[in-house]
C-alpha cells in the first residue's frame, strides 16, 4: 500500500536549509485525486514529482519547497475548488499545481485570480483552461496536441473516409471531439456522428455505444475517454464486439493506450493507433534514464505514463520558477519565469509559449505492437514541436 | 431494413446480457425485502464481495475462472449467515429507519475495507480464452462473455423456479412471504427459512459480483453506485417476487441499453422515465401484493 495516500497533508521537506541564510520556504498547494477510481492518476503524478525533487535538490536554488497535499477526490470541480480555497485562505500557499481533471482546474481558475496565486497544471487537458486565467500555465498537453494531428493522419495515411467520435461527456471529452472532427474534416473526411459515452467518474458499460457504431460501419472510430479504467474497457469492448473483423480502426489520443493500462488489454489493441506526447516505451537516453530510475524508486513492475512524465517536468518547471525568483515566488513571477521556459524532458524538448502559458512539445504518432508477449508502443511518425492547434487556430472558446 | 433489424438484435442482446447479470445480483435483495421486510442497502456490499474474493482466488491462487466463480459464491454465502445471525437478526423487529442505518453502515465499511485492501482502483481479471471475443451462435457473431452471462442467468431462473415452485423449502419461503405470522404457527420454522433466504440471495448476489466485473466493473464504490438499479429491479418487479424480479431487471436492461443505443444524448434518462411511469401506474411493482 501507498503510506502517502493515507496521509494526504504529510509534508515533504528538502533538507536544504544549510546552503544559504536567505533559504525560503516554498508552499506548494498540490490537488490531486488520491481516493477512488481516479487515485492511480494521482499516485502517478505524485510518484513524478516525487522522482524529481529527489534527484534534483539543486534545481530549487538553496531553497526548501512544502508540498500540502489535497485530495480532489471527483472529477466535478467542487471539491477540488473547496480544497484550493482551504489552501490559498488558511495554508497560505505560495503556488498550486495537480489538477488531473479539467473541471477542476476550471472551477479552482477564480479563486487564483482573486488571490493571485500561480497554478501549474500537470495533466487537465481541456484546451482553453490557460483562458481563464493568467496566472495558469500548463506543463502537460492539451485535447488538440494528439486529437487534431490524428484527424489529419487518419485521412491521410490510415485512409479513413469516414469517422465516428465516441466521447466521455465532459469538457476534455468536447474538445477532444472537436480536435478530431476539425482535423479530419480539413483534411477531407466525414465524421458520421459524434457520441457521448457516460461520464467521467464510473466506467460505464461501452457495450450499446460501440455496437451503435459497428452497425454505422465508419472507417474510423476516434474515441477519447480519460485514460486509466475507461481505457482497458474501450480495448475491451471493442475486441469484444469484434469491430476489427469489420473493419472499424479504433484510434484516438494516447489516453487510450496509457503506458500503465496497455499490459491488461486484450491482444486486439495491438495495431491500435494513437498520437501522444510520451509513452514510457521512448528510446532516448533522457527516458530510458527516467524509466530506470523509476523503476528503481518505485519497483520493478511499476512504469511511468503521460501522467507521471506530466508530475515530472511539472515540478521542474516549478523548481525553475522558485529559482528564477530566489525563492520569492508570486503570480507575475512565476508566469514571467516560465515564459518561454524549455526543459529536455524525457518525453523530448518541451517549451511553454510565452503568448498561451500552454505546452510546445513533440506530437507522435504511436504503434501498440505485441513484442514478446509484452504490449509496447512504436513511434511511427512525429509532428515536431507543436503549438496548441486550438489557440493557434483561434476555434471556439480557444479564441 | 437490415440496419434496424441489426440495431434491434444488437440492444436485445445486449439488454437482455445485462437484465440477466441484474437480475442474479438484484433477486436476493427482492427476496429478504419480501420474506424478512428487512429493507437491506447493502446487498450489494455482497456481490461486491463477490466480486473481489473471485479476483483473489484468480489472482492469488491462480484458480480458473469458473471453479473460483463458484467458490467465491459459496464462500460470500457462507459469510453472510455470521452477519445474519450477528447483525440483521437482531434489528427483523425494528423499524424501517434503524434497519437502513444499519446496512447502509455496512455498505460504507465495505467501502473503506475493500479500499484499504485492494486500493481504490477499478479492479480487472482476464476471463478464459473461450470467454473471450465473439462466438457463432447459428444466427450470427455474439459476444461470448455476455452469451455464457445470459445462459447463466438462464440456468438460475429455471433453478429458482424449481427450488420456490417445486421444492417443499420453496413452498415454506413462499408460505412465510405471504403471511410470515400464519406460516410460523403452522410449525414452519420461519428462523431458519431466513437464515437459507438470506444465504442464498447473497450468494446470488456475489455470483453476480463476479460476472459483473467483465461488464460494468468493479470497484470500491459498486455496492453505492448500482445500489439505486438492484433498489429499482426491486421496486419494479414488487418485493418478494422472483418472477417480477426477473421481468424488471430484463426490463430495466433492455430499456438501459435501447436508450443508450438510440439515444446516447440522453445518458440514464430513460430507465429512470420509465420507473416513475411504471410505479405510477402499479405503485406496489409489477408483480407485488397490493
Amino acid at each position: 500500500m501507498n503510506y502517502r495516500k493515507l496521509f494526504p497533508g504529510i509534508i515533504a521537506m528538502l533538507g536544504l536549509a544549510w546552503s544559504g541564510a536567505n533559504a525560503e520556504t516554498v508552499k506548494i498547494g498540490v490537488v490531486l485525486p488520491y481516493s477512488g477510481g481516479a487515485a492511480q492518476f494521482g499516485e502517478q503524478i505524485d510518484r513524478g514529482m516525487n522522482l524529481f525533487v529527489s534527484q534534483h535538490k539543486e534545481a530549487f536554488g538553496g531553497h526548501e519547497i512544502e508540498l500540502i497535499k489535497r485530495d480532489s477526490k471527483r472529477p466535478g470541480g467542487d471539491i477540488a475548488k473547496n480544497a484550493v480555497q482551504e489552501l490559498i485562505t488558511r495554508e497560505k500557499v505560495d503556488l498550486l499545481t495537480g489538477f488531473v481533471f479539467s473541471p477542476n482546474a476550471m472551477a479552482s481558475a477564480p479563486l487564483i485570480n482573486q488571490a493571485k496565486v500561480p497554478m501549474v497544471i500537470m495533466n487537465a487537458g481541456t484546451a482553453w483552461i490557460p483562458k481563464l486565467s493568467p496566472y495558469i500555465a500548463r506543463v502537460s498537453f492539451t485535447m488538440w496536441h494528439a486529437g487534431y494531428p490524428m484527424g489529419g493522419y487518419a485521412s491521410e495515411s490510415l485512409g479513413c473516409k469516414t469517422a465516428v467520435v465516441g466521447f466521455t461527456n465532459y469538457p476534455p471529452g468536447k474538445d477532444s471531439r472537436n480536435a478530431f472532427t476539425t482535423g479530419f474534416e480539413k483534411a477531407g473526411g466525414k465524421v458520421l456522428e459524434a457520441i457521448p459515452m457516460g461520464g467521467p467518474r464510473q466506467v460505464p458499460d461501452f457495450t450499446p455505444f460501440f455496437q451503435r457504431v459497428k452497425n454505422a460501419k465508419p472507417d474510423c472510430f476516434y474515441v477519447f475517454v480519460p485514460a486509466g479504467n475507461h481505457a482497458v474497457a474501450v480495448v475491451k469492448t471493442y475486441a469484444n464486439l469484434g469491430m476489427r473483423a469489420a473493419g472499424i480502426r479504433l484510434i484516438g489520443p494516447g489516453d487510450i493506450t496509457q503506458d500503465t493500462k496497455l499490459q491488461d488489454m486484450p491482444k486486439e489493441a495491438a495495431g491500435m493507433i494513437t498520437v501522444h506526447h510520451y509513452s514510457a516505451d521512448y528510446k532516448t537516453p533522457v527516458n530510458l534514464a527516467f524509466v530506470k530510475a523509476w523503476k528503481a524508486a518505485y519497483g520493478a513492475d511499476t512504469t511511468p505514463d503521460f501522467m507521471g512524465v506530466a508530475g515530472y517536468d511539472g515540478m521542474a518547471a516549478i523548481a525553475h520558477a522558485i529559482k528564477a525568483q530566489n525563492g520569492a515566488v508570486s503570480a507575475d513571477g512565476t508566469i514571467k519565469a516560465l515564459s518561454g521556459w524549455s526543459y529536455d524532458s524525457p518525453r523530448g524538448k518541451i517549451t511553454i509559449d510565452p503568448e498561451t502559458r500552454d505546452i510546445i512539445q513533440d506530437s507522435n504518432v504511436h504503434k501498440v505492437v505485441l513484442k514478446d508477449g509484452r504490449m509496447m508502443i512504436e513511434v511511427i511518425g512525429t509532428i515536431p514541436q507543436v503549438k496548441d492547434p486550438c489557440k493557434a487556430n483561434g476555434i471556439g472558446k480557444c479564441k | 431494413m437490415e440496419q434496424v433489424a441489426r440495431a434491434a438484435i444488437s440492444i436485445l442482446f445486449d439488454g437482455v446480457a445485462y437484465g440477466m447479470l441484474l437480475f442474479i445480483i438484484s433477486v436476493g435483495l427482492s427476496i429478504t425485502m419480501g420474506l424478512m421486510g428487512f429493507a437491506n442497502l447493502a446487498h450489494g456490499a455482497f456481490a461486491m464481495a463477490g466480486g473481489y474474493v473471485l479476483v483473489s482466488l484468480m489472482l492469488t491462487f491462480d484458480l480458473p475462472f469458473i471453479p473460483a466463480l463458484l467458490l467465491a459464491a459459496v464462500a460470500v454465502a457462507a459469510v453472510s449467515v455470521l452477519f445474519e445471525r450477528f447483525l440483521y437478526r437482531r434489528l427483523y423487529q425494528a423499524d424501517e429507519l434503524d434497519q437502513v442505518l444499519l446496512s447502509i453502515g455496512l455498505v460504507f465499511m465495505a467501502t473503506a475495507a475493500i479500499t484499504f485492501i485492494y486500493g481504490p482502483s477499478t479492479v480487472s481479471l482476464k476471463v478464459p480464452a473461450y470467454l473471450q471475443g465473439q462466438i457463432d451462435l447459428w444466427i450470427g457473431l455474439f459476444p461470448a462473455y455476455r452469451s455464457f452471462t445470459i445462459a447463466v442467468g438462464g440456468l438460475l431462473i429455471l433453478a429458482l423456479w424449481y427450488g420456490f415452485e417445486g421444492t417443499i423449502i420453496g413452498v415454506k419461503i413462499r408460505a412465510a412471504v405471504d403471511n410470515r405470522r400464519m406460516a410460523q404457527s403452522i410449525g414452519i420454522n420461519v428462523d431458519r427459512l431466513f437464515v437459507i433466504a438470506f444465504a442464498l440471495g447473497s450468494g446470488l448476489a456475489a455470483l453476480g459480483g463476479g460476472l459483473a466485473i467483465e461488464i460494468i466493473g468493479m470497484s470500491p464504490t459498486f455496492s453505492l453506485t448500482y445500489l439505486v438499479f438492484f433498489l429499482i429491479v426491486v421496486a419494479v418487479g414488487g418485493l418478494g417476487s422472483i418472477r417480477g424480479a426477473f421481468v424488471a431487471a430484463l426490463f430495466l436492461g433492455i430499456v438501459d441499453t435501447a436508450g443508450k443505443y438510440l439515444w446516447p444524448d440522453g445518458g440514464a434518462f430513460f430507465i429512470y422515465a420509465m420507473t416513475i411511469a411504471v410505479l405510477l401506474v402499479k405503485p406496489e411493482g409489477l408483480f407485488g401484493r397490493a
